[in-house]
């Protein structure tokens, strides 16, 4: 930002976004000095550039990016800000990487309030310091009113994997065993409890979080016996499940007593006739892993804070319908199928 | 067909409402169809309506009445 | 959760199997229809086929609101939703039923139209509270479990003098269904399924009350047994059946006798009588149109009524003529049978409504059984 400009400052109270701030002149100067930089401030940032220049360590470099849209915006556990540097940083994190860098793009509704949007900016900035991964460079549009749904972020990521370490979808292999770091369907149901028309009342709070710590303990615990890893992000632990499947072209057996869900989720699920393996997780990971090493990556997943509820939860299987399969807890036999369209509460 | 749920009715409010609880998870739902609700009632939730209450003691009876069913099957082995 | 885990205890279920193999005589067999799609969901989710001795038999009946809702009706919300001054709420297992030619709710929303998924009728109400300028649709779908919950949101609007809020009904009833699988069981020249009795409805028992089926019992000499949704509930249900059949008895029984009485919810069934009146007769998908099966609202409701508010036009549209979910909501053919299931009719992108609602037979099989059709092909 330029010392030239001539800093009013912004109504941070009582203000709200409007054209002016996207059209690229000195009011969006004003907003990105104001809310952005004062936030998110770090020397790449404050270099004032349109693009973050860095050293680039050897290894395998990782990038990736995603937007995000949810609703509401604020949530228990958390907002899009702190969700939209998490999801990120897990989607480096996934390949084995240690996450570097961040950049932020913003779609801002006209009319959005200026303190909604610093509460999501300081958001973030907590997220990333947090988690170490600094936001670098970024981009700020405005839309007209109802062009967008209060904001949407867009966060790219990039990180460095070592040479030797390539963790991919396609490497499951039957026999292999699948780690959960956690309890599954938090976030979703911390979400939906918010949802006007859904609403009911839960302590559940969104299990969003940065999980390359976890990551980085799990490489050195057992850096030969890792596959693969991925977030169960929308469609839940049955999405990634049967991605996996596909890609690999192997099925899945799966425990559906080892599966961790919390009793408030389970019931919450109940209520709307929903099923918690579908539902959103932002702080968890499934690992698939040789069945030699999966007992050390448990351990070393179970000593992180993150992965303290951590299970094996099921393993690969040969199957060449690639279904994922689940034993229930009833004693039966089932499929976890892809979910059919978005999952809505149902009556019947 | 008809999803429905039993839940423990936690606080009577106005208008014929009334908090439910399961496992942690609160919700409001109407209770203008079963009459006489009280704290402490299970009723079976249904759309945000409560339909029935469940009687505990036929609960209890047909519970004993699985494990009964249960056990002469395993005796009979 | 209380009052559910229990019943769903997989090493009692089983002992209760074992019961139903040692009742169940090996020189006969036993087909029971389980009417409702609570019902289906169970026995497909819980795995209940595997644990039942050969001999005894599970037929899907037409017990799922979802899937007995004809084409047509579908074709009159979608038509009810277009218009701009209408926001039609709707519960979240519509959204995906196929109207004709490739529609749905959740297609005309994308185009356009103001579809809202609402958890609960009172919703409706508040939103049409909320937003006077609107007319706020409610399209109403269920059997008798679901119709209390629908009377009580006019009679709120009533009392509220909210003069934008309609419902479009298309509540029906469950006894003349089991009626007119029992007079005709036949379906277009193929024979029907042979009945040794009936599971009946829980929750729609709990407001018909389960003497509501005697009649069944009576005409018909065929037991019925109302039970819970749970597996266990089930399972003991299934072993009472064997247990009429072999005593050559047939009356209502009540397994599901913590929530259900003789006589049913009374005032829930005043609150749907001062509401609603029956009809001649309303279409259901794979039984044509049926005398006195469907509800509509009494004249004094007529302001209520979308219907006649917005003069909708009767649609009757064909199903697909691939589409078995006629023969499937009888009980005559099984999901597998039809050539549509699992190739062009998926749960992404289903032809018929079986395939929709998960509690549709199709839609379970396809969610919970179907790894079993494979095992048994490997097996022949």
């Amino acid at each position: 930002m330029s010392d030239r400009i001539k800093r009013r400052k912004l109504d941070l109270a009582h203000g709200r976004v409007d054209l002016s701030h996207g059209a690229g002149g000195r009011a969006m100067a004003h907003l990105i000095g104001e809310i952005f930089h004062a936030a998110f401030d770090n020397p790449m940032l404050r270099a004032g550039n349109d693009q973050a220049a860095f050293e680039v360590a050897a290894g395998r470099m990782v990038m990736t990016t995603d937007g995000y849209v949810v609703s509401p915006l604020f949530f228990p556990g958390g907002d899009i800000g702190s969700l939209a540097v998490h999801g990120t940083i897990n989607d480096v994190a996934m390949a084995g990487a240690r996450p570097l860098y961040l950049s932020a793009g913003f779609i801002i509704e006209e009319g959005f309030a200026f303190a909604d949007l610093k509460r999501i900016a300081d958001s973030m900035a907590a997220a990333s310091r947090a988690a170490g991964v600094p936001i670098v460079t970024g981009d700020t549009k405005v839309v007209e009113r109802g062009k967008a749904d209060g904001v949407f972020i867009t966060t790219t990521g990039v990180g460095i994997a070592p040479r030797d370490l390539v963790l991919s979808a396609e490497q499951a292999r039957p026999g292999d065993k699948v780690l959960l770091s956690g309890f599954i369907g938090d976030h979703g149901v911390a979400v939906m409890s918010q949802r006007q028309n859904l609403a009911f009342e839960t302590s559940i709070q969104s299990d969003s979080a940065a999980l390359h710590e976890l990551v980085a303990a799990m490489v050195s615990a057992a850096p030969q016996g890792l596959r693969v890893m991925r977030d169960p992000t929308r469609g839940g632990l049955a999405a990634t499940l049967n991605e996996l499947a596909q890609q690999s072209a192997v099925g899945f057996r799966l425990d559906e007593d080892a599966v961790p869900v919390r009793p408030e989720v389970a019931a919450a699920c109940e209520l709307l006739g929903l099923d918690p393996l579908y539902v959103a997780n932002e702080g968890k990971l499934v690992a698939v892993a040789a069945p030699e090493a999966a007992d050390t990556l448990l351990a070393a997943m179970r000593a992180h804070p993150l992965g303290r509820d951590a299970a094996i939860i099921g393993e690969v299987i040969e199957d060449d319908h690639h279904f994922v399969q689940m034993t229930t807890a009833f004693g039966g036999g089932r499929i976890v199928d892809w979910l059919a369209g978005e999952q809505l509460p149902r009556i019947c | 067909m008809c999803l429905a749920i039993p839940a423990e009715v936690v606080e009577l409010l106005p208008e014929q409402m009334a908090r439910v609880s399961l496992d942690g998870v609160s919700k409001v739902v109407s209770v203008a169809l079963v009459e006489g609700v009280a704290v402490g009632d299970y009723v079976v939730v249904h759309v945000g309506f409560a339909l029935t209450r469940i009687d505990p003691d036929e609960a209890k009876q047909t519970l004993a009445l699985l494990a009964e069913m249960g056990q002469s099957a395993e005796a009979a082995r | 959760m209380k009052y559910v885990d229990e019943y769903r205890d997989g090493k009692v279920a089983r002992q209760i199997a074992a019961a139903i193999a040692q009742a169940a005589d090996p020189s006969r067999s036993y087909h029971f229809m389980e009417f409702c799609g609570g019902h289906t969901h169970a026995i497909s989710r819980y795995g209940l086929e595997d644990l039942l001795p050969s001999n005894v038999r599970m037929v899907h009946g037409p017990g799922c609101p979802v899937c007995v809702l004809p084409v047509g009706r579908i074709d009159m919300a979608i038509r009810l939703a277009q218009r701009p001054e209408v926001t039609l709420c709707t519960y979240g297992d519509l959204m995906r039923v196929p109207g004709s030619h490739g529609t749905s709710l959740l297609r005309a929303k994308a185009a356009g139209a103001d579809i809202r998924m609402v958890y609960s009728t009172l919703d409706a109400v508040a939103i049409a509270e909320a937003e006077p300028t609107r007319e706020v649709v409610f399209f109403a779908i269920g059997f008798e479990t679901t119709t209390p919950p629908t009377a009580l949101a006019i009679k709120l609007a009533a009392a509220k003098r909210l003069s934008n809020f309609s419902v479009f009904c298309n509540h029906v009833l469950t006894p003349p269904a089991i009626r007119g699988i029992l007079e005709h069981p036949d379906l277009a020249g193929q024979p029907g399924p042979r009945l040794d009795g009936f599971i009946g409805p829980a929750h729609v028992s709990a407001v018909i009350g389960a003497d509501a089926f005697a009649e069944f019992a009576r005409d018909f000499a065929k037991p019925v047994v109302v039970a819970g949704f749970e597996p266990l509930d089930v399972m003991q249900s299934i072993l009472m059946l064997v247990q009429q059949v072999n005593d050559g008895r047939h009356v209502v029984e009540n397994q599901y006798i913590r929530a259900v009485t003789p006589e049913g919810n009374r005032i829930a069934q005043a609150e749907v009588a001062a509401i609603f009146e029956l009809r001649d007769s309303f279409e259901w998908r794979g039984f044509g149109r049926v005398p006195a099966s469907g509800l509509q609202l009494r004249e004094a409701y007529a302001a209520f009524d979308a219907e006649r508010r917005f003069a909708m036009a009767e649609i009757s549209a064909a199903d697909n003529p691939a589409c078995d979910c006629g023969a499937i909501l009888r009980g005559i053919k099984r999901p597998t049978d039809c050539k549509l299931f699992g190739t062009l009719c998926t749960p992404e992108t289903p032809m018929g409504s079986c395939m929709v609602s998960s509690e549709g037979a199709c839609a379970a099989h396809w969610t919970y059984g179907r790894f079993r059709d494979h095992a048994r092909r490997a097996v022949a």
